[in-house]
């Protein structure tokens, strides 16, 4: 903050800060204040807010907890996105570690280029190019059959459909975070390893991982949050049987009504992500500045 | 007895540009060899296909009379020692040392054991649990010696392992290497750009220039007897006088220069009638009027180095000639801007092939 004031001088350097602090309090703060406050109160019609009835309890929290269904859909949210994050994890890592210690120059330029094209596009539309792909009498479909793989078409909308959107939505999250922690290892420590008479699979889980456990923890810890707050991949390639957490939600704002309950679901949502969060960088010994970075 | 290393016209290409070219030399079993060359030479290619992290373009490379083609350095009888050291930052010095046996799915116990004799071996016992990053420079040097050693190779490669050390640790860690060396009768191979690196430690140095072999042997047989030119500037300080062969007998060429003639022995290649460089080390010039070589320069400055003091001077057609004088007879040095007759003897000089 001194050497903000220093290289601006008093003027500037005050509204710098006061432009930050307005976009803390308005931005990150108050809706999340708002969203507390609204999930502690009853959903009252509008005569009765600030009446006798309006007073903070934790009903609305204490529903979820309550209604069997609505929790079955919050844990498997929360263990399928933890897949997603696996998947993801597993899709990037030797492509990460192709690009960080193999790949020329220019492999690497194709290659981030070709991974970050789609990314221009939006995330609904990528979605809907991957509801084509997947769509009962779709090109995979099609594919698969032609090279008589299967002998009838695969209902891939589901739990399939969403772990396969999820995974490709979020990959650059999981790839640049490793890529970055990758390109900092010394090729001489993976080929003193081999000299050293290492398998492949040894090298990397006590040279390559352990030097890349930050960006991995990172990586997961994106996607993971990326996952569980996802509401277009499910709503797009889910079915009936996979309902996201996101969805129920959603309900709750548009078609229940009920603002309140929503804004409760929504916070357990998010207080399960701090944790999630926490815990993974607690068990990589990684802080949260690592992350930022 | 270690097993010796062969290698059998080996020539390395990367794309367009040619590392190494026909590259043929053996190295005996349990001897230290070094080889000798300015950064770019080759000589790095050179040990990373013994290693195997590449294979040749052309040419074999046999260890203890095998061929290694096809096989990676995993599973080759060799260990290298990297310039940068490459030791595992997050594990500690023990298990640093162990790896190689940990790989080699030896038990823990045992892994321990063996990381504890050979951290004995380096003197560094109970610093087994410390991490890389908490030793000194020194210290990580022996652990990279001892991670190396652990897996008992037939043939250490080293490259360039001393470079990031201090001038009066690199001394200590030369006269330690050496020793090991003695000690373990491993075959060493080392990589070095450091000629006194190279003839203090060495049975014998090979001398690589822009991928070619230009000379082995002794450090002695180099010093006095350089098969090129390349040799005669590279390995210690020397002085080249250019000029046209006119005699060549009895072992010795005659050499009409600018400033006579001179004669010295007769290098590889030489005929008579050709343009040639005699090449005279510092030493064998001395301050003195009489004697058949003679050269005159004039003095530009003495430096002062300890043992000796080398004075620079200039010959008539302006090139630079440095001549030794030992500290004990600096009384009788020429002074500074004086011009100076200096004498050699025909044994001390070389006549090669200009080119």
């Amino acid at each position: 903050m001194a050497e903000l004031y220093r290289r601006f001088g008093g003027g500037l350097g005050t509204i710098f800060l006061a432009l930050v602090a307005a976009w803390l309090a308005g931005m990150v703060l108050a809706p999340n204040v708002m969203m507390i406050d609204y999930s502690l109160r009853p959903n009252l019609p509008p005569a009765e807010i600030g009446g006798s009835r309006d007073v903070y309890s934790l009903q609305n929290i204490l529903y979820l907890a309550n209604e069997g269904v609505h929790r079955a859909i919050f844990f498997k949210t929360v263990w399928a996105s933890a897949l997603v994050a696996f998947v993801t994890l597993v899709v990037c890592y030797p492509l990460a570690y192709w690009l960080a210690q193999n790949a020329t120059p220019n492999q690497t330029a194709i290659a981030i280029l070709a991974l970050t094209i789609p990314f221009w596009v939006n995330e609904v539309l990528r979605t809907l190019a991957w509801y084509i792909l997947l769509a009962f009498r779709g090109p995979l479909n099609a594919l698969l059959l032609a090279l008589g793989i299967i002998d009838e078409p695969v209902r891939w909308y589901g739990n399939t459909g969403v772990l396969a959107g999820m995974t490709y939505a979020y990959i650059l999250f999981m790839l640049f975070p490793i890529y970055n922690s990758i390109e900092s290892l010394e090729k001489s420590q993976i080929e003193a390893a081999r000299d050293l008479g290492a398998s492949v699979w040894r090298t990397h889980w006590r040279v390559v991982i352990p030097h890349a456990k930050a960006g991995i923890a990172t990586g997961c810890v994106f996607t993971f949050m990326l996952a569980a707050g996802s509401f277009v991949v499910p709503a797009l390639l889910g079915a009936p049987g996979s309902r996201w957490f996101t969805e129920i939600i959603y309900n709750w704002f548009f078609e229940g009504g009920d603002w309140n309950r929503g804004a409760a679901y929504a916070l357990v949502l998010l207080v399960l992500c701090l944790t999630v969060v926490l815990v993974t960088l607690k068990i990589a010994r990684v802080n949260l500045t690592d992350v930022a970075k | 007895m270690s097993h010796s290393v062969e290698l059998q016209n080996v020539g390395m290409a990367f794309g367009q540009t040619r590392a190494v070219t026909d590259v043929s030399f053996t190295v005996e079993g349990g001897e230290f060899f070094s080889i000798l060359g300015p950064s770019g030479c080759g000589k790095t290619t050179i040990l990373r296909i013994v290693a195997g992290f590449l294979d040749p373009t052309e040419g074999k490379v046999l260890i203890g009379g095998r061929d290694m083609k096809g096989l990676g350095p995993d599973r080759r009888p060799t260990a290298m020692i990297f310039q940068s050291l490459a030791l595992f930052p997050l594990m500690p010095v023990w298990e640093n040392i162990a790896f190689g046996l940990e790989a080699r799915r030896v038990a823990k116990a045992e892994r321990r054991k063996k990381a504890g004799e050979l951290l004995k071996l380096v003197a560094l016992e109970g610093l087994g649990d410390r991490m890389p990053g908490e030793l000194s420079g020194g210290q990580r040097q022996r652990v990279a010696i001892a991670r190396a050693l652990a897996v008992e190779p037939q043939v250490l490669l080293l490259d360039e392992p001393l470079s990031a050390l201090d001038l009066k640790l690199r001394q200590h860690m030369r006269a330690e290497l050496r020793s090991l060396q003695k000690r373990t009768g491993v075959t060493f191979i080392y990589i070095t750009h450091d000629q006194s690196e190279a003839l203090a430690m060495s049975d014998r140095v090979a001398v690589m220039s822009d991928g070619v072999l230009q000379q082995v042997g002794a450090p002695r047989e180099l010093y006095d007897n350089p098969a090129t030119p390349f040799v005669a500037r590279f390995v210690g300080e020397t002085n080249a006088i250019a000029g046209k062969v006119t005699a060549i007998e009895n072992g010795l060429a005659t050499v009409e220069s600018a400033f006579g003639p001179l004669s010295g022995r007769v290098g590889d290649g030489l005929s008579a009638g050709s343009a040639a460089k005699l090449y005279v080390r510092p030493e064998a010039l001395q301050h003195k009027t009489q004697g058949e070589n003679r050269l005159t320069a004039t003095i530009e400055r003495i430096d002062f180095e300890g043992a000796f003091a080398l004075a620079h001077g200039r010959l008539e057609d302006g090139s630079l000639l440095i001549a030794s004088i030992p500290s004990t007879e600096l009384g009788k040095a020429p002074e500074i801007g004086t011009r100076a007759p200096f004498a050699f003897q025909n044994a001390n000089a070389v006549v090669l092939p200009d080119g």
